[in-house]
């Protein structure tokens, strides 16, 4: 496993804090900061995340870069009307962590969980919106979006999850081949949902089909070429997430190549209605269908195959 | 490029100016698609003068590092806000004349394109927390700086000003300068009425605010409250008590005041109304 991607983030902010005084790390109570860890530009603002959004936005327009820390249901939810209009409207450089992403939040249950803040974020205009897929991926996608101009929501999980095994430098706003196929397109974003399609290659390549895997940790600005590249040769493109099936990262990779090349692209995402119950983050997506085995029977469909 | 912003300009007394403000409000609210007129006139006084008296901002560099920040939170003051920025000589008057034309950034609520206009505002509730951020930030740099927010008394009724009140004491943010239009009246009646507001002293200070009261309209008595040092360690607030719609008799104190589009012989009744010396 590696390092959860909030730990890790929490390293990378204390790390480069010290070295670089535009950052300003902004706290809402969350309890993954060591305050005496910072001697200075660290402020807990309280449970306050309209406040924390909006002083971000202040901040910013004084001439610094704020790290914004709060979780992700309340970053893109509770606080949304602060980063729209006095972050992305004013396209200022806020860095927003979202932790707790997805179903990470785990047996915190439904108020926790955000499986609505891709579809959320990516709506609007000026917000680059990323997703790691490990804890170590997590550290580079973090320091390359400082240099990003304007805001950036990152996506990030409450818990350790299993690391991405062979990946190339990942890079921010490129999608990451991690395999080279034909036959059909795996686009993931996030940490299961990669491992997912990995997974499911393995299973598809056992009856003869060959996969691409695309790790798109960047949902938006979407890679579309690389993905448009993979789709025209494949005709098939399956993708996997931990959103809910609207209008998430699935959604962006249809309505995108609907528009540019002819291909079908069927989503697995988490089903249309909240998560009633207890459970670890892996638990809980595989109960919702985000599962290699329905990766594959999606492809599988797609391509006309019966499963062996 | 470290030129220091010095005093306020002298742009005649803070009266006149606000004279000046008043009547650019009424010729804009008699412009096709008319305009948020009685709050707009409320904030005359209040406006003049900060842009007289108290802020230190320099309308050649309007991002200079050093400059005071006004944020207008209630966004629907937006006609009174260009008035007082084109009297302040943000830019030139005839300007006033894109008002809501097709394509054109000067809208009833201001947008952060103009010369002048710090943040867009219209949703009420924002301003507050904008400032914390910009009074932390002049803390980070050791700027002898202040951020001044001009709030509706009927925004005080969104959640989020009293969030940030809060965080804004706990921070211990003086340079944190709250001024409340306080005209006692929103769209569709008094604020006593529909979500009372008093005692509005007492919430302030319960809040841990330093607070002041004025008549609104005395351009005296608001350059005194402005131009006072906070209490160290407290953000201050002005409350300032105005009249809707205040320099037009047939407006003054009616909610119905809130937006209007004044046709011909009310424009020219208003303009008459202003030159006469209606307002004190």
């Amino acid at each position: 496993m590696s390092p959860s991607s909030r730990e890790v983030y929490r390293d990378a902010v204390l790390d480069l804090l010290p070295r670089d005084d535009r950052l300003v790390c902004l706290d809402s109570d969350t309890g993954l900061f060591d305050a005496a860890k910072f001697p200075e530009r660290y402020v807990n603002l309280g449970i306050a995340e309209h406040t924390l959004m909006g002083a971000a936005a202040g901040l910013a327009k004084s001439g610094r870069i704020p790290l914004v820390n709060t979780m992700a249901a309340f970053a893109s939810s509770r606080a949304n009307e602060a980063v729209k209009i006095d972050i992305a409207l004013n396209n200022l450089p806020v860095r927003i962590a979202g932790t707790h992403s997805g179903v990470s939040a785990g047996h915190l249950g439904p108020t926790h969980h955000a499986l609505e803040d891709l579809a959320v974020m990516r709506a609007l205009p000026n917000m680059t919106v990323v997703v790691p897929a490990d804890g170590p991926q997590t550290g580079t996608l973090f320091r390359q979006s400082l240099g990003v101009n304007g805001p950036v929501y990152l996506r990030l999980g409450r818990n350790a999850t299993p690391e991405i095994p062979d990946a190339p430098p990942v890079r921010l706003g490129l999608a990451q081949v991690l395999r080279d196929g034909a036959d059909v397109t795996l686009a993931a974003c996030g940490p299961y949902p990669v491992i997912a399609a990995l997974d499911a290659a393995d299973l598809l390549e056992q009856e003869g089909v060959r996969a691409s895997v695309l790790n798109v940790h960047t949902v938006k600005p979407l890679d579309v070429a690389t993905i448009a590249a993979h789709a025209r040769r494949s005709g098939v493109v399956v993708t996997v997430e931990e959103h809910w099936r609207n209008a998430g990262f699935g959604s962006a990779v249809a309505e995108s190549l609907a528009e540019i090349t002819p291909s079908l692209v069927l989503r697995v995402a988490m089903p249309d209605a909240f998560v009633p119950v207890a459970g670890g983050q892996r638990y809980l997506a595989e109960r919702g269908g985000v599962t290699a085995a329905s990766v594959a029977a999606r492809a599988r469909a797609a391509l006309g195959r019966d499963p062996r | 490029m470290t030129t220091t912003i010095g005093a306020p300009q002298d742009l005649g007394t803070a009266a006149g100016t606000a004279a000046r403000i008043r009547e650019h409000i009424v010729n804009l609210c008699a412009s096709p698609e008319g305009g948020h007129l009685g709050g707009s006139m409320s904030l005359a006084e209040i406006l003049a003068t900060l842009y007289t008296r108290v802020l230190r901002v320099d309308p050649s560099r309007p991002g200079a590092v050093e400059r005071d920040i006004l944020l207008l939170s209630k966004g629907h003051g937006g006609l009174a806000l260009y008035a007082a920025l084109t009297e302040a000589g943000f830019f030139p008057a005839t300007r006033l004349n894109e008002y809501a034309q097709p394509g054109s950034e000067f809208m009833a609520h201001p947008h952060a394109e103009i010369p002048g206009v710090e943040m867009p505002s219209g949703s009420l509730g924002h301003g507050l927390a904008l400032a914390v951020g910009f009074g932390l930030g002049f803390r980070l740099d050791g700027a002898d700086r202040r951020c001044f927010v001009v709030m509706g008394d009927g925004e005080l009724q969104e959640g989020s000003v009293w969030e940030a009140a809060s965080v804004a004491a706990a921070q211990r943010l003086d340079s944190v300068v709250a001024i409340v239009d306080r005209n006692r009246l929103q769209i569709t009646g008094g604020t006593e009425t529909i979500d009372a507001l008093e005692p509005l002293a007492d919430r302030w200070s319960a809040f841990g605010w330093s607070v002041r009261e004025v008549d609104g309209h005395s351009v005296e008595e608001l350059e005194a409250a402005l131009t006072e040092p906070p209490v160290p360690g407290r953000p201050t607030v002005v409350i300032a008590r105005t009249v809707k719609g205040k320099g037009i008799p047939f407006v003054e104190d009616q909610p119905r005041s809130h937006y209007a589009k004044l046709g011909e012989r009310q424009h020219a009744k208003a303009l008459a109304a202003l030159r006469r010396g209606a307002v004190s």
